[in-house]
């Protein structure tokens, strides 16, 4: 039952983040290359329909990570603590902008929220990078100094920073070279993934120098793999242990190469969907092989004292788990309904289906 | 420790609040849009359809509202109250996965295409979708009151050794007794807002003497809706509310009602009075003998519960609070079917819109539905105090162990600001989009 939850939960986060992380990414695309007031439009028009779907996916696993998990939910919304409320703020702010801008038509008030939407969608896009790192890092579960835990054995609490910024340092923070390393890896990442939305669902002028933009970011992007990859092993002992243990798991890093090299490709692709299906891939596999790396643990403990966190340590009890399957299937074939009738009614480019004007 | 639990209290209940105020009119409104919708389709007059597409507008605001301040509550279960969801989630984790599995996937996937499909789904499947986004709202509000019902009154759980809830009976958490009477009076409330913003907006048309036809469309409607609405809000689904208070948390009902003493042979129900709670008694008092045990127990001698019959322990935290909360409830929504009544009888008699009273009244009344909705809320929750779980948790048990007061002012300052941003937005958007006035189509 707790794999099964497990599964459920890494696939809608992993659902989650490419989805959103398209609207980030066309957010970042917005703030950097969108000049003209025809590229904005184009782009916010790209994403309009669709950023409050993508976010009710958050919403959903943040309800399954509650229901089946409420230990790992307690400690790390608690451990996590103003990261996860700036990153509220952020989304409010994020959607505000999105929703506000063309309410009413003024330079002033368009560049502002311009500005709001662009730079909370970058700070997002970093802030879920750095988490991706705190995960795997590991944080000291119940806070423990000189061998004695301040807490119980699951809770804790970061800073955001430490002044030494090292993530191997005894007082960590949320923000440590590590974490940083793999925020920019999630703001690089996200900007490719959006800038390949904006191509596959417009006609915007923007879109071939978009291609030239994913191709330069793209070797941007091998070499901070390369080094993050590197110094993993720094961090965590052994990053690759599970993956020795059962060799199927090599798909997951498989799958990130073949979406990492395919985004080589985007100027050549005859169809504009691909460079997406590119960077959705490399997403899927990344966030894959990181968790299949530390599983079972969900968070891993940087002290001796307390054990890390895993499926089988944090998970509801039996009865309820096993009952929610049930609700689950049913939820889960709506929502597969739903998916398709929203594919089909918004299939194509959205200039094409001149829908979003209002 | 103190200061930790009241700063995650007041930020619980400051971004609960303000969440709050922008649902009541979502689900509201969104079925009397889709009663627009229906009669266009039924009448083919283009200004159903018109109305429907001017607070469809509105609803689209209120709605982006309501998803950017709900998704900060699903956090802070986990933020703010660690140790109550590390011992309860097995359980209201259930009812809150189900709430974002079945409704907000059903709401989002449809608001979409209700909102800018009307050209390129056509006018049935357009109702159709709408329908949709009405019944996402209405199951949310559901699977959100199961989850607030449990904690009111628990059902279907067992105990652990190590003080955590598990669930033992999934079919009790939607049976429980508390869960349909706080659904419906919820619901009908949340029909009383909506009703009193559109029948202000159209007051508002009327009297400015602009958009006169749909000034009186919006009056009417809103009058109809809101005529039924007060009235079951009251009869029977309040007086239900009540009568579970009544049976599961009697020192909630005695502090409710301010009543210090047990009234045998007949209880007197309290108008006006300010509770006292240092001598145990109201000043300047202004009551009603035997009304209130018959309300009670439909016995005009019954003997109500006075709070002298309980232990101080177990007495609400904040008495006064809980009592005003409770009166301001109860004077609007009576106030409500009042005004109703009125504008219904001057409506049937043909002369409403000529009766500037009445149009002046409605219009005032525009937030009153919203301090009712409020104080509703707050009698709700005041009443639970100190509890989180009804008798078997405290809220001082609840909070993060780990996450400092300075923390949580500091978190709690930051959503007061924000929020403060985002209120003063909406309204200006909103009033934009009021003077501007619904738009004529003649296709
Ligand atoms: C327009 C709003 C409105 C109006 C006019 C009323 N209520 Fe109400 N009431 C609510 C809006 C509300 C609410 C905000 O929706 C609550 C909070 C919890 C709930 O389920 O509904 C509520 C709760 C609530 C409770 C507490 C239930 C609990 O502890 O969970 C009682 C006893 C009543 N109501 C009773 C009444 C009575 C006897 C009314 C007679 C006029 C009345 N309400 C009018
Ligand atoms: C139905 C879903 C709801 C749930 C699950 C819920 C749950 C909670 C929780 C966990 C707390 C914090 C602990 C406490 O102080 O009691 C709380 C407090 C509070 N809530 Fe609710 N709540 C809900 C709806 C509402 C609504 C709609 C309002 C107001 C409009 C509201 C008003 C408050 C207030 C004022 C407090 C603070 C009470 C106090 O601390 O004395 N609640 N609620
Ligand atoms: C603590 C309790 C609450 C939590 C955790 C919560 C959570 C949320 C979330 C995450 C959203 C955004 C959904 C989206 O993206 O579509 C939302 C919206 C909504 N909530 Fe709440 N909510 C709470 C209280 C309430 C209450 C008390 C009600 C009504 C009875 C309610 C009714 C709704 C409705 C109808 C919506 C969708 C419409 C709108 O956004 O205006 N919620 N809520």
């Amino acid at each position: 039952m707790e794999l099964f939850w497990y599964i459920v939960l890494m696939s809608m986060l992993a659902i989650y983040v490419v989805l959103d992380g398209y609207d980030f990414g066309a957010g970042i695309i917005h703030l950097f290359f969108a000049k003209k007031e025809k590229d904005k439009k184009a782009i916010t028009n790209a994403i309009g329909p669709f950023w409050d779907a993508n976010e009710v996916w958050l919403i959903a696993s943040g309800g399954i990570l509650f229901f089946a998990f409420p230990t790992l939910y307690a400690s790390s919304f608690s451990g996590f603590y103003l990261p996860l409320i700036m990153i509220l703020w952020l989304l409010i702010f994020r959607a505000i902008g999105l929703e506000l801008r063309g309410q009413i038509h003024n330079k002033l008030w368009e560049a502002v929220w311009d500005k709001a939407f662009g730079i909370a969608s970058f700070l997002l896009a970093l802030f879920f990078g750095i988490a991706l790192g705190n995960v795997v890092r590991g944080v000291n579960l119940g806070m423990v100094e000189n061998g004695v835990s301040a807490h119980e054995a699951h809770y804790f609490f970061l800073p955001l920073w430490n002044p030494t910024f090292s993530p191997t340092a005894e007082h960590l923070g949320i923000i440590d070279w590590f974490t940083i390393l793999l925020g920019l890896l999630g703001a690089v990442t996200l900007t490719i993934h959006g800038a390949n939305w904006i191509i596959f669902k417009t006609n915007s002028e923007l879109n071939n120098k978009l291609k030239t933009v994913i191709f330069r970011l793209n070797i941007v992007l091998v070499s901070l793999v390369i080094t993050s990859l590197v110094l993993w092993h720094i961090i965590a002992p052994k990053p690759f242990h599970n993956f020795m243990e059962r060799p199927w798991l090599w798909v997951f890093p498989l799958l990130t190469l073949v979406g990492l090299f395919g985004l080589f490709g985007v100027r050549t692709y005859k169809k504009d969907g691909m460079g997406f299906v590119c960077s959705a891939l490399f997403i899927l596999g990344g966030f894959a092989t990181t968790a299949a790396s530390i599983f079972p643990k969900v968070l891993p403990s940087t002290n001796t004292v307390n054990p890390s966190l895993t499926i089988y340590n944090v998970a509801a009890d039996e009865y309820g788990l096993s009952v929610g399957v049930y609700w689950f299937i049913v939820a889960l074939i709506l929502l597969i309904a739903y998916i398709f009738i929203q594919y089909r009614v918004f299939k194509g480019k959205m200039d094409d289906i001149g829908y979003g004007e209002h | 420790m103190e200061d930790m639990l009241f700063y995650d209290r007041m930020q619980f209940a400051f971004t609960i609040t303000f969440h709050y105020l922008f649902p009541q009119l979502t689900m509201g409104l969104s079925l009397i849009i889709v009663y627009f919708k229906w009669k266009f389709l039924r009448t083919q007059l283009q200004s159903y359809n018109d109305a429907a597409k001017f607070w469809m507008r509105i609803f689209a605001l209120n709605f982006a509202m309501g998803v950017v301040t709900g998704i900060p509550m699903e956090f802070q279960f986990g933020t703010n109250w660690a140790k109550f969801s590390e011992l309860t989630g097995g359980i209201i984790g259930q009812t809150l996965a189900m709430e974002g599995m079945f409704s907000f996937f059903l709401e989002s996937s449809f608001l979409g295409l209700f909102l800018f499909g009307e050209k390129l789904l056509g006018h049935k499947l357009h109702f159709l979708t709408g329908f949709l986004v009405f019944l996402g709202s209405w199951a949310s509000g559901f699977l959100i009151i199961a989850t607030h019902s449990w904690m009111q009154h628990p059902v279907g759980y067992e105990i652990l050794s190590n003080g955590k809830f598990v669930l033992n009976n999934f079919g009790a958490l939607f049976s429980n007794p508390w869960l349909l009477p706080s659904y419906l009076h919820n619901q009908l409330a949340s029909m009383v807002t909506a009703s009193f913003v559109i029948a202000a907006v159209g007051a508002f048309y009327i009297l400015n003497k602009k958009h006169h036809s749909f000034g009186k469309l919006f009056v009417k409607t809103g009058v109809l809706f809101g005529l039924i609405s007060s009235v079951l809000v009251a009869f029977p689904t309040g007086d239900w509310a009540a009568k579970n208070v009544v049976e599961y948390q009697p020192v909630t009902f005695a502090a409710m009602e301010g009543l210090f003493e047990t009234q045998h042979g007949g209880a007197e129900i309290v108008l006006i009075g300010q509770p006292n709670v240092m001598e145990k008694k109201l000043d300047n008092k202004l009551a009603v003998p035997n009304i209130l045990s018959f309300l009670t127990y439909k016995k005009w001698d019954a003997t109500v519960k006075g709070l002298n019959e309980f232990n101080p322990e177990v007495y609400p935290t904040n008495i006064p609070g809980l009592y005003y909360a409770y009166h301001i409830m109860v004077g609007l929504g009576t106030l409500f079917i009042g005004i109703m009544a009125m504008a219904g009888v001057q409506l049937w008699r043909k002369k409403l819109y000529s009766s500037k009273w009445i149009l002046w009244s409605l219009l005032f009344l525009l937030p009153f539905p919203y301090i009712a909705n409020t104080t509703g809320w707050y009698t709700a929750e005041l009443g639970r105090q100190p509890w989180l779980v009804y008798n078997l948790l405290r809220t001082s048990d609840g909070i993060s162990p780990t996450v400092s007061s300075g923390n949580t002012l500091f978190t709690l300052l930051g959503f007061i600001g924000l929020y403060l941003l985002l209120g003063m937005l909406f309204l200006i958007l909103v009033g934009k989009i009021i003077n501007k006035g619904p738009l004529t189509s003649n296709t």
